[in-house]
C-alpha cells in the first residue's frame, strides 16, 4: 500500500517520456500535468471542495460582497462612477414621519398575521386531523391552491373583490349586514386589512400542512391516557396538543416574522410605491422608493441595515423567549 | 344518543371545512368567471357577487390570443427564466448538498451554519448593492441577471442535504471499487437516488421564479424582457385599456399551475413545505 504513490507516479512518467515516438502530442509535459489535475480533483479530499464551489462562489458573490457593500454604501452618496463618504448623514435622515409610518405598518402587518397566521391554522389543522371531518384530502388540496398563485395575479382579484363601488363583492357583503360601502384602498385601517387578508389567505394552507405535519409525531396512546384520566377535548388540546406542537410552532413564527418584516408586494399590488398618506408604505416599500425611484442608493442601503439590525435584534429575542439556545446545548 | 351527536359533529365539522374551502377557492373561481366577462366594466365597479349568464362570452380570451403579443412574449420570458432556474439551481444545489451531507472535510458543520444562516437573512435588505453590481457587470436587463440569485438556493441545500443523508455511503465506496471517479459516483449513482427530491425542489424553485416579483422589477428594464408578474403589474393602472389581457392573462398564469399541482401533490407539497424537514 505504501509503495502505491510511487508506482502512480512511475505510470504516469513512463508513457510521457516514450510519448515524442509515437503520439503526435506535443507538449507531453502538458499532459502530464493534466493527468495531474484530475488525479488531484478526483481524490476523496479534494472532491467535496469541487462540489460545493458554486455555494462559495455564490455566498461571496451574492451575499458577503453585498452585505459589506450595503454598510459602506450605507456611509455614502452613491453616484453613478463615483461614491464618496458622508458619515452618519443617511442615517440621521432615516428617522423621518415616512421611515415611522412605514416602520409601523410594517410591525402592525407582522403582529397581525404572526397571530392569525398560527393561532388559525393550528385550530383548523386539529380539526382536520380528528375523525370528525370527511373529504380531508379534497379540503386539504382546497386550502393550499391559494400558495400557488404570485402575489400580484392575487392582489389583481383581491383589488377587483374589495373594490370601491357598491357592486363589488365586499361591499355587496357588507351591504347585507346593513353597512355602507366602504372605499377600501383609501381607509388607513381598510389598508391593512387588505394587505394582511391578501398574506393570510395564500398562507393559511401551507402552514396548516406545517402544523398537520407536526400533529402526526404525537402518540396516540397520550390522548387515551389523557381521556382514562377524564380528561375533556380543551384539556387534551392545551395538555398533549400545543406542547408537541412548540417546535413547529417556533418554527413557523420565525418565518412567519421575518417574511413579514420582507413584505412589499402586497403593497405594491394595491398601490404601487405611493399610497394616499403612506397607509400602505412598508419598510422595503420605502427602500424601493427611495433607493431606486430616488435612485439614493446609500440612503436605501441605510434603511437596508436598519431593517437588518431591527430583524436580528427581533430574532435574538426569540430565541431567548422560546428557549432556542437552551435546547442546542443539550 | 351519544352516537348522533357524534355525527352531528361531524357533519357540522364537514360543512365548515366545505365553508373554508369555499372561501380559499371563491377568489380563483372568481377570477375565472370575471375573465369571461367585460373587463373594463369589472375594473370600474369591481367583482360582483351576480352576474347575468347571458354576459358571459369568450372575448378577453379571443383577444389575448390574437392581438396581444405582448403577453405571449411575457409568457415565453418566465417559461424561459424559470426552466433555466430549474435546471441550473438543481444541478448547483444538490451538489452541495450531496457533499455537504456525505463527505467528510474540513469546514463543512461552518459551512452548513453558513447555509442556515443565508437561509435567514431577508434577499430585501441585500438587493440594492446587488442591484449595482448587476449595474456594473451589466446583467440589467437579461435573463441570467433575473436568475443569478435563485442559482444556488440556501434552502434548496439544505433539503438536498437532508435527503443525502439518508442515502447509504458504502454505495459510494463500492462504485469506487468498481472504477467509479469521484463525479462518476454523484452523477451516475447517487444523483438517479435523490431524484424524489429533485421534483420537490424543482416545484419549489419553479414557483419562486414563476412568482418572483421585486428582483425581476429591478433587473428588467424593457418591456419585451419583462416576466409575467412584472408585466401584469404594469396593466394594473387606473388609466389602462388592456384590462382584458390582465383578467384573462392572470387566470392563464395560474390555471397551469394549479393543473400541475393535481398532478403532482405530493411533490407540491413537501417543496413547499421545506423548512418542516425534519433535522
Amino acid at each position: 500500500m505504501l509503495q502505491s504513490p510511487t508506482n502512480d507516479e512511475s505510470r504516469v512518467r513512463v508513457p510521457n517520456t516514450n510519448k515524442g515516438q509515437y503520439s503526435p502530442n506535443p507538449n507531453p509535459k502538458g499532459d502530464k500535468k493534466q493527468n495531474r489535475v484530475i488525479r488531484f480533483l478526483n481524490s476523496q479530499k479534494v472532491a467535496p471542495y469541487v462540489f460545493i464551489t458554486p455555494f462559495i462562489v455564490s455566498f461571496l458573490l451574492l451575499t458577503l460582497y453585498p452585505t459589506i457593500k450595503a454598510f459602506t454604501m450605507s456611509f455614502q452618496r452613491v453616484l453613478p462612477g463615483q461614491s464618496h463618504f458622508i458619515g452618519w448623514n443617511n442615517y440621521e435622515r432615516i428617522f423621518n414621519p415616512t421611515f415611522y409610518k412605514a416602520l409601523q405598518n410594517t410591525t402592525i402587518y407582522v403582529v397581525l398575521t404572526v397571530v392569525i397566521l398560527v393561532v388559525v391554522p393550528i385550530v383548523l389543522s386539529v380539526i382536520l386531523d380528528s375523525k370528525l371531518v370527511k373529504f380531508k384530502t379534497l379540503f386539504r388540496a382546497s386550502l393550499f391552491i391559494p400558495s400557488l398563485t404570485s402575489v400580484i395575479v392575487a392582489g389583481t382579484i383581491f383589488r377587483l373583490i374589495f373594490g370601491e363601488s357598491d357592486a363589488s363583492a365586499a361591499n355587496q357583503i357588507i351591504g347585507i349586514f346593513g353597512m355602507e360601502p366602504i372605499e377600501w384602498r383609501y381607509n388607513s385601517w381598510s389598508a391593512m386589512f387588505l394587505m394582511v387578508v391578501l398574506c393570510c389567505w395564500r398562507w393559511m394552507g401551507v402552514n396548516m400542512l406545517y402544523f398537520l405535519a407536526g400533529l402526526q409525531n404525537i402518540p396516540k396512546e397520550l390522548y387515551e391516557a389523557a381521556e382514562i384520566d377524564g380528561a375533556n377535548v380543551f384539556q387534551k388540546f392545551y395538555y398533549v396538543t400545543l406542547p408537541f406542537l412548540k417546535p413547529i410552532t417556533i418554527f413557523v413564527i420565525t418565518i412567519s416574522i421575518i417574511n413579514g418584516f420582507r413584505m412589499f408586494e402586497e403593497s405594491f399590488v394595491y398601490w404601487e410605491t405611493s399610497s394616499p398618506g403612506n397607509i400602505g408604505t412598508t419598510v422595503v416599500g420605502y427602500i424601493y422608493q427611495q433607493g431606486i425611484q430616488q435612485n439614493d442608493l446609500g440612503f436605501g442601503a441605510a434603511i437596508g441595515v436598519v431593517l437588518m439590525l431591527i430583524i436580528f435584534v427581533i430574532s435574538i429575542i426569540q430565541l431567548l423567549l422560546t428557549g432556542a439556545f437552551k435546547r442546542s446545548d443539550e | 344518543m351519544e352516537r348522533k351527536s357524534a355525527s352531528l359533529y361531524k357533519w357540522l365539522a364537514t360543512l365548515a371545512f366545505a365553508l373554508i374551502s369555499f372561501i380559499a377557492l371563491f377568489p380563483i373561481l372568481g377570477l375565472i368567471i370575471s375573465s369571461f366577462r367585460s373587463s373594463s366594466e369589472l375594473m370600474r365597479n369591481g367583482m360582483s357577487l351576480t352576474f347575468n349568464l347571458s354576459e358571459l362570452n369568450i372575448n378577453n380570451y379571443s383577444y389575448i390570443f390574437t392581438q396581444a403579443s405582448e403577453y405571449w412574449n411575457w409568457y415565453g420570458n418566465s417559461l424561459i427564466i424559470s426552466t433555466l432556474t430549474i435546471v441550473l439551481s438543481l444541478f448547483f444545489s444538490s451538489m452541495v448538498g450531496y457533499a455537504l451531507a456525505l463527505y467528510e472535510f474540513k469546514g463543512r458543520n461552518v459551512l452548513f451554519v453558513l447555509v442556515l444562516f443565508i437561509i435567514m437573512v431577508p434577499f430585501e435588505i441585500l438587493m440594492l448593492p446587488l442591484y449595482q453590481l448587476m449595474i456594473n457587470i451589466q446583467l440589467i436587463d437579461t435573463y441570467f441577471g433575473v436568475m443569478m440569485p435563485l442559482i444556488v438556493a440556501p434552502i434548496a441545500v439544505f433539503f438536498f442535504r437532508q435527503y443525502a443523508l439518508g442515502l447509504p455511503k458504502a454505495l459510494m465506496d463500492a462504485a469506487r471499487i468498481d472504477g467509479c471517479t469521484e463525479y462518476g459516483v454523484f452523477f451516475k449513482i447517487m444523483m438517479p437516488l435523490m431524484l424524489p427530491s429533485f421534483a420537490a425542489m424543482a416545484i419549489l424553485q419553479g414557483l419562486n421564479s414563476w412568482n418572483n416579483f421585486l428582483w425581476p422589477l429591478l433587473v428588467l428594464r424593457s418591456n419585451d424582457m419583462f416576466t409575467l408578474p412584472i408585466g401584469l403589474a404594469t396593466l394594473l393602472t387606473p388609466y389602462g385599456n388592456n384590462y382584458d389581457v390582465l383578467i384573462a392573462g392572470s387566470v392563464m398564469t395560474i390555471i397551469p399551475i394549479v393543473i400541475l399541482f393535481l398532478f403532482f401533490q405530493k411533490y407540491f407539497v413537501s417543496g413547499l413545505t421545506v423548512g418542516g424537514v425534519k433535522g
